[in-house]
């Protein structure tokens, strides 16, 4: 009688969540001055900051410059201390640079990068505490640091994983689920025009659950942004609060 | 809704380890009673709303809420279908889940069951119940402290109504403190003695810590050690960790087979023992050179009838070993110095005549020898007396001479048959209940059809003109074959397999328990079917003229067998006829027979003697075993005769096509999964294993050549002595004898070249074609399934460690079923003759060193002539001659291979172990051999009860199928 049951009869998940519960998101805008714009971003134990710098001259060989677009240049790295084990290597390993090609995927994707050509948007995420979902959060943290940073975007995008177990689709999986064995479906929409700009699937799914997880996997993305953007419309209205006072008063 | 609350954790893996893990508290958490929101009756609040006390401790309506200890130990209560409104804490289970896994799929079920009413409360989960442990405290005391916290809810919960929420607990430091913050709590036993069910009381378990046997007699035993001080020791390389072994002559004797260390380790003594029972894990320190001892030659079997007081003294005696040891016999010897894991289960046995009628300590001796007799209190005892029963360990004291336990249920009357067979099931720890609710659930519902979905999904292969050929009887048909030929002079050749891993979904309960049980086991006259008899008699049994599911292996075959091209489909098909060999023998032998169905089978059956013909060409052994069958009495249901089975040409047909689909599976499963594929190996025996077999052959002039199998092969096929037909069989049961056992395993685990399947001359094989009766098909089913894209995977499936782990089991399911297998047919025998004595023509199959072993062929019967009397050592007039393998005495002289005539009876000495026995006839020795029988008289109580020549089939008995190949 080895290991955890992931799923009980009740159906609860392992940290008591429900299968389509998200764990709980909390986030901070603008926590650098020096940076154009960042942002810090909690979803349960992964914890994540992202900085945003540009757009600015290509920094380096001129050569790298694109004449009709913005060029997006992205940095991921995980802190030695975010993992249970320390980290040797806190950037340049294999998988920082395939999740740091990936995160350059998904913003080229949705920034609207032909309003700047010649120039460079710098975006670097530091994961503090990993957890599991460290591409999703990035994603997120990222998209709240472009949003502080005023850089014109098509939508917010979200990222969010999910799989399949015991026949349920669960969503938002942490690091213990996603180390069980199972399959894993990573997925960054645009929520509010439903298109997918990211999608990502390790391990064997049969294609008769796909389209579930998926849709569960879309459906907690559009929760995420729910979230995220209330937090940023209040923010929002807070300030315009302020500034008006400040004109008038 | 939601809290967050991060707790910490330290884990041992190789260091100290902090984990970090999230954990969310919630407050929509159902108590699970129909009290509060009546409407909903979805089976989600399995709670009854009023229950009806039966207690008089308690007499308003209540709950009960055990905690960990109670659960474990008293689940033989629980489990009682008076006992009902139970709340099982998370917490609770939890525990129970990592402490015993029998005990946890047992409160499962219960769970399941919705009349026992029981509820699985998720405290961990609510933020009113959820407590986090104090610095200093134990995980031990936390958990109590959330038992008792939960039921604190639960009793605020219900203070409106009248139902009262009771606490179970034997912890007296627990039910102190319930008690102070003002919560109903009672020991397990104060409450079961004030229910009106008296006969509960028997079933109560007496763990070590409530223990009231007289404890103020002398502690007989050595503390045992602590788990950590164990594990300490362990590592410092001073203890030594591995699993019990007690000998079966000796009852104070075992070995210990020590973790990666090829030597067994000797245990000598009561007190060396220190308390272990067989088959548990020990910790074990070695004894100073100079205490090593050996085996003593002595056969030990505890006495019965000898009063207790009398054999505690005798413990004293029997622990005092002398250790005048010669040097040069003397074995690596330990004591056990602590337990680290218990693996008791029920035992079989019967009840110790006891000198004084009304006591209610009895002795109880279980019937397998290497257990010790265990003391249970019973007020039952003289009903029980010659019954046979069941009795669990619960504890075993330092100041007891025998572990202390409690009676669980009666069996029935020792020596009838149902009884016998149910004894022979658990002995063999084959899992025989039937089908608990929640496993059952999970069956497709009546009437079952086909939906247009599945149509669309499968290929349809109704047209076709498909068959099975299975024994008499056989309702479990897990295999249909067809053939035609095709325009270019080639065969297609379908074998349809029955789509079982269709019902059963990977990880629901129907699934573990079909993986748990492994297989299914025939008993003469029974069948314990590893899934419900709605799938395996049913749905998944591929009957004529219905619509059923099928996994095909569809090839394309040349008139020269050789394959052109294999297909694997999931598919519908309509059999057209089930029929028996014999049948299928006819239909082929029958010139004028024309129809589909005939060709089809001619065309099967000429391919299979190209087959078969190619396979031994390869080397592959064509082994003898003899199975018999038993012809039954239709009254009594007792056995009249017995007869080896005989085999037909179309019984060898349907191997080969059964064998050729394994090996294409096995073949696409490894290439598709070269890690995690279920596959069957027969690793080649060592040329050691062959030495009897080539020293007898030698005695009559034959060479065996056992460099290869094919080498093995063809110099059996040249060892024949025209006088003597059964020699040649003879050596093939002997060769048998050297093989070494088949075995599953995950690919990953094993180098290719270990693959090898050395019976069947194949490099690699699998099992594919009998899902319904073997769960290793079912993997191979799903790994096949998931390579032509029809199914879904899943972590387990793909995790080699977890295929392994699982071969495992159902490599022990299998012996034991091969093991009650034989036993059942020796319970027969022994049915068989206890009527009579008979004598027979019997064949010397090994010379030992004091007795004889015997083949009868007319049963196939094995048994032993013991040259000696048990007893007397000395007075043996036989003289073994060890280079030549012969017995002499006076002037007959008796070699491997003589055809003897023995006598047999039943030796009824032992109750629980009834032996059959053969004496000598013939040839006369004098002072040895017994008188010759009159045959006449042994015919005349034989047909007194009336030969009916139905067989077990006839008698509307469940039938049987026997496996068609064991190997």
């Amino acid at each position: 009688m080895a290991g955890m049951e992931l799923l009980s009869d009740q159906g609860f998940r392992i940290d008591g969540r429900k299968p389509h519960e998200l764990r709980r998101i909390r986030f901070k805008k603008g926590v650098f001055r020096q940076a154009d714009g960042s942002a810090y971003l909690e979803q349960g134990n992964t914890k994540v900051l992202a900085a945003v710098y540009g757009p600015h001259e290509i920094r380096g060989s001129r050569g790298k410059a694109l004449h009709d677009k913005l060029l997006i240049n992205c940095q991921y790295s995980m802190a030695t201390f975010s993992t249970q084990d320390r980290k040797r290597r806190p950037r340049g390993d294999r998988k920082a640079q395939e999740m740091t090609s990936h995160l350059k995927q998904t913003f080229d994707a949705v920034v609207m990068t032909e309003l700047f050509p010649k120039v460079q948007l710098d975006i670097f995420v530091e994961v503090l505490q990993s957890d599991g979902g460290n591409y999703c959060a990035s994603v997120n943290a990222a998209t709240l640091a472009l949003v502080d940073a005023g850089i014109p975007m098509k939508d917010y995008v979200i990222a969010c994983s999910g799989s399949h177990m015991r026949d349920t689709p669960i969503v938002d999986m942490n690091h213990l689920e996603e180390s069980s064995g199972g399959a894993e479906v990573i997925m960054a929409i645009l929520p509010r025009c439903d298109q997918i700009v990211f999608l990502e699937m390790n391990s064997r799914l049969h294609e008769d659950h796909l389209s579930g997880v998926m849709d569960h996997v879309m459906v907690g993305c559009k929760d995420i942004f729910n979230v995220l953007n209330q937090q940023v419309q209040d923010e929002l209205c807070q300030k315009t609060e302020l500034d008006k006072i400040v004109t008038t008063g | 809704m939601l809290t967050n609350k991060v707790f910490i954790k330290k884990t041992k893996t190789g260091g100290v380890m902090k984990i970090v893990r999230e954990h969310y508290l919630r407050d929509d958490i159902s108590c699970g009673s129909q009290a509060f929101n009546k409407s909903e009756s979805d089976g989600k609040e399995p709670l009854e709303a009023l229950p009806i006390s039966d207690s008089k401790l308690v007499p308003q309506p209540h709950y009960l809420i055990p905690d960990t200890n109670v659960v474990l130990h008293q689940i033989d209560i629980l489990e009682d279908p008076s006992v009902k409104n139970v709340v099982i804490l998370q917490t609770v289970l939890d525990e129970v889940r990592h402490r015993s896994a029998p005990i946890y799929k047992r409160v499962k079920d219960v769970l399941a069951t919705s009349h026992k009413h029981f509820y699985n409360y998720c405290n961990e989960f609510n933020m009113h119940t959820y407590i986090e442990r104090q610095p200093g405290e134990t995980a031990n005391d936390r958990n109590d402290r959330a038992i008792r916290k939960a039921v604190a809810w639960y009793a605020d919960y219900f203070k409106e109504t009248e139902i009262k929420i009771v606490l179970l607990t034997n912890d007296a430091d627990n039910r102190k403190l319930a008690v102070a913050d003002g919560l109903n709590a009672f020991t397990i036993h104060e409450y079961v003695r004030s229910l009106s069910n008296m006969s509960l009381i028997d079933r109560l378990a007496n763990p070590l810590n409530q223990m009231n046997v007289n404890s103020n007699s002398k502690v007989l035993f050595a503390e045992h050690l602590g788990l950590a001080e164990i594990q300490k020791g362990i590592r410092a390389g001073r203890f030594l960790q591995g699993t019990l072994l007690i000998s079966r002559e000796n009852y104070l004797e075992a070995y210990v087979s020590v973790k990666d260390q090829e030597k067994m380790i000797f245990v000598q003594g009561l007190q060396n023992l220190n308390r272990a029972v067989n088959d548990d894990s020990v910790a074990l320190e070695m004894l100073p050179e100079s205490e090593w001892s050996c085996p003593s030659s002595m056969v030990l079997a505890e006495d019965e009838g000898k009063d207790e007081e009398d054999e505690e003294n005798r413990a004293f005696n029997e622990a005092v070993v002398n250790n005048k040891v010669p040097k040069e016999l003397r074995q690596p010897t330990a004591r056990v110095v602590g337990i680290i894991k218990r693996n008791w289960r029920q035992y079989c046995g019967i009840l110790q005549p006891s000198i004084i009628k009304e006591r209610t300590r009895h002795l109880f001796i279980p019937a397998e020898k290497r257990i010790p007799k265990i003391r249970i209190e019973t007020r039952q005892a003289e009903t029980l007396a010659s019954k046979r029963i069941i009795v669990a360990i619960d504890s075993w004291p330092r100041n007891s001479r025998y572990p202390l336990g409690h009676f669980v249920r009666c069996l029935g009357e020792v020596g009838d048959k149902d009884t016998e067979n149910e004894v022979l099931l658990l002995e063999h720890d084959v899992p025989h209940q039937n089908f608990s609710e929640a496993v059952l659930s999970f069956l497709p519902k009546m009437p079952w059809t086909i939906t247009e979905d599945d149509v669309k999904r499968r290929r349809d292969l109704r047209h076709l003109d498909i068959c099975s050929v299975d024994p008499p009887g056989c309702t479990d048909i897990d295999d249909a074959l067809h053939c035609c030929e095709l325009d270019n002079g080639n065969y297609e050749v379908g074998v349809h397999i029955a789509d079982v891993s269709h019902f059963i979904r990977p990880g629901n309960a129907l699934d573990q328990e079909a993986a748990n049980r492994g297989t299914t086991v025939y008993l003469t006259d029974k069948r314990i079917d590893m899934v419900p008899d709605l799938l395996s008699s049913n749905l998944c049994s591929l009957r004529s003229k219905v619509y059923r599911f099928a996994f095909s292996v569809i090839w394309e075959i040349s008139p020269t067998a050789d394959i052109v091209k294999t297909d694997f489909t999931k598919s519908i098909i309509d059999s057209k006829a089930s029929l028996t060999y014999a049948e299928a023998q006819l239909k082929i032998d029958d010139p004028n027979a024309h129809d589909n169905l005939t060709k089809s089978l001619r065309g099967l059956n000429k391919l299979a003697k190209v087959l078969k013909k190619k396979r031994l060409d390869n080397g592959a052994l064509s082994l003898a075993s003899t199975e018999v069958r038993f012809y039954v009495d239709s009254e009594t249901n007792d056995p009249i005769d017995v007869k080896t089975k005989e085999l037909m040409d179309t019984n060898s047909m349907v191997e080969e096509f059964m064998l050729l689909a394994n090996i294409s599976v096995a073949e696409k499963i490894l290439y598709e999964f070269p890690d995690n594929a279920l596959l069957r190996r027969h690793p080649a025996p060592p040329p050691s294993n062959f030495e009897p077999l080539i020293k007898a052959a030698e005695s009559k002039g034959f060479k065996i050549d056992v460099s290869s199998g094919k080498a093995l092969a063809d110099s059996l096929d040249q060892a024949v002595v025209p006088e003597n037909p059964y020699f040649n069989t003879m050596l093939r049961i002997m060769t048998t004898r050297c093989m070494m056992q088949a075995v599953y395993f995950s690919s990953g685990m094993l180098q290719p070249q270990d693959y090898l399947h050395y019976g069947l001359a194949t490099p690699i094989y699998t099992h594919f074609t009998s899902p319904i009766r073997r769960y290793s098909d079912i993997i191979a089913h799903r790994l096949l399934a998931v390579c032509i894209g029809a199914d879904a995977s899943y972590p387990e499936l793909l995790d080699k460690s977890k295929i392994q782990s699982l071969c495992n089991n159902l490599n022990f399911r299998h012996k034991m079923a091969q093991y009650a297998g034989r036993a059942s047919v020796n319970l027969h025998t022994h049915l068989f003759f206890k009527k009579r004595v008979q004598d027979e023509e019997g064949h010397v199959l090994f010379v030992r060193k004091n007795a004889l072993q015997v083949l009868i062929p007319k049963y196939g019967l094995e048994g032993t002539v013991f040259l000696n009397d048990e007893g007397q050592k000395s007075s043996s007039i036989f003289v073994y001659d060890e280079e030549n393998n012969t017995q002499t005495a006076g002037d007959v002289t008796i070699h491997v291979f003589d055809p003897l005539i023995v006598q047999l009876s039943i030796d009824r000495s032992n109750v629980q172990h009834m032996k059959l026995s053969l004496k000598l006839v013939k040839p006369v020795i004098p002072g040895f051999s017994v008188q010759s029988v009159n045959q006449d008289q042994a015919d005349v109580t034989a047909s007194s009860s009336e030969p009916s020549t139905i067989t077990t089939k006839g008698t509307g008995k469940p039938p049987q199928k026997k496996k068609k190949r064991t190997r």
